[in-house]
């Protein structure tokens, strides 16, 4: 990393320590500071969430005002911006009136994107082998098959003789285990990049 | 958490400290361990470089887990990769471009764009839209960037972070654009879909290797080689536990 800030990064280390060892070690006068830390760090990460949203505004804007690639469709965040804003604003997120009118336009509009996904899920699963051959991709495709006959219950009935129930039973403790397995892989290295960001060798904050 | 268990892990970040400095010096004072080799780094090398001289865009998108939230790691990671791939392509006529679907990402994304610029001494070519917040819900962040693959001249997407299965909108948009793709994510939901929709999908702990295969600095590479080593020491608590447990001591 060839970014330098002496300052940030100083804070950043002291922080980061002292909420690490609030957390690890139990001394009662940590912990208040890493709580008060963890606070802080939650309404900067708001700030943030708000500064962001400000930043989608200007893009969109500076969308439909560009007269070189003007997009049209800027126009409805725009103005679903500026209306959902001003309801908020003047009767509070949780306004009876103001949510389920907010409600009625999100809830369709991402129920009709998770239905393109299911679409989409079903044309990649057709496609894999076109993407990519190779013995892997057979494997999973075998595998989405026989696990989504097994997760149907479809074997279930009154009728299912004890060697296939516990031949199920033994199927679902392979998925399990795999993901057991990823996940520590996942958590390992999650502790090395925070171990990197405590110690300064990687600074996402600093310029 | 028992005072055993905090000790423990206390103790585990001592050492894998101590392991990270250690590795991270210069390789002249003790020998070089190799990286093996994967087909989706090498390939990304080669997109990066056509996309350099093609003058397309790399798109790279760093998930919706806040930095406050215990999945930003991979976003962590992500923010590396986009250093690594702004300072390489940032001469290109159309300069990568960074989306997120929380806040804080985005300011992370523009704060690392806006450092790799002013150390190429190129500032006033940086523009802060190019780090961008999409959306701020898990489907609103992968809609927002439908646009950005289909009408932005993408011919590479870099998808490293947390996601869910909406991911796949993104993966599907850049197969009809005939677009590289390559995936990592934290999130086993996220790594099912990036399996059957991308080209390179990286599986597991691959993800946080990328930094290193992108030779961002001696430390990354340290850093694989200690989680390696984490990870042989995982395994063998795991078999010991297990012997002991069928012997009954423990």
């Amino acid at each position: 990393m060839v970014m330098r800030s002496p300052v940030a990064t100083a804070i950043a280390i002291g922080v980061g320590l002292i909420v690490l060892l609030g957390y690890l070690l139990p001394l009662p006068v940590l912990d208040p500071i890493r709580r008060l830390f963890l606070d802080w760090s939650i309404i900067l990460a708001a700030v943030a969430g708000l500064v962001a949203i400000l930043n989608l505004f200007k893009a969109h804007w500076r969308k439909i005002s560009s007269s070189r690639e003007r997009d049209y469709y800027s126009l409805f965040f725009i103005l679903g911006f500026i209306l959902t804003a001003a309801l908020g604003l003047l009767f509070g997120p949780t306004d009876e009136r103001v949510r389920p009118l907010i409600m009625s336009i999100q809830l369709p509009v991402e129920a009709s994107l998770v239905g393109l996904l299911t679409i989409t899920f079903v044309v990649s699963a057709v496609r894999l082998f076109a993407l990519r051959r190779s013995w892997m991709s057979g494997i999973f495709l075998a595998s989405t098959i026989v696990f989504l006959l097994a997760g149907s219950g479809v074997f279930l009935t009154s009728g299912t003789s004890q060697v296939i129930k516990e031949v199920l039973a033994a199927l679902n403790i392979l998925p399990a285990a795999g993901a057991r397995g990823i996940l520590l892989g996942i958590a390992l290295g999650s502790v090395l990049t925070g171990l990197r960001v405590l110690l300064g060798m990687d600074r996402p904050y600093s310029e | 958490m028992s005072i055993f268990l905090s000790i423990l892990a206390l103790v585990i970040i001592l050492i894998s400290a101590g392991l990270l400095f250690f590795l991270a010096l210069p390789p002249k004072r003790r020998s070089r361990w190799g990286l093996r080799p994967i087909p989706a780094f090498s390939e990304l090398v080669r997109v990066l470089g056509l996309s350099v001289e093609e003058g397309t865009r790399l798109h790279l998108t760093l998930g919706h887990a806040g930095i406050t939230q215990p999945t930003s790691a991979s976003a962590l990671v992500g923010l590396q990769a986009l250093e690594r791939i702004t300072a390489i392509s940032s001469v290109s006529d159309r300069p990568p471009l960074a989306t997120s679907g929380e806040g804080s990402l985005t300011l992370l994304s523009q704060s690392t764009l806006r450092a790799v610029y002013r150390l190429n001494n190129a500032l006033d070519l940086y523009d802060p839209q190019r780090g961008r917040l999409t959306g701020v819900t898990p489907l609103s962040y992968a809609a927002g960037m439908l646009p950005i693959a289909y009408d932005e001249n993408v011919s590479a997407h870099l998808i490293v972070g947390h996601y869910g299965l909406e991911i796949g909108l993104l993966c599907e948009a850049a197969v009809r654009n005939n677009a590289f793709t390559l995936a990592a994510s934290d999130s086993l939901s996220a790594q099912a879909v990036l399996f059957a929709t991308t080209k390179q999908p990286l599986i597991g702990e691959e993800l946080f290797a990328i930094p290193a295969y992108l030779q961002t600095s001696p430390a990354h590479v340290a850093s694989l080689r200690v989680q390696d080593l984490l990870r042989w020491g995982t395994v063998i608590a795991l078999v010991l536990s297990a012997v002991l447990g069928v012997f009954g001591w423990l």
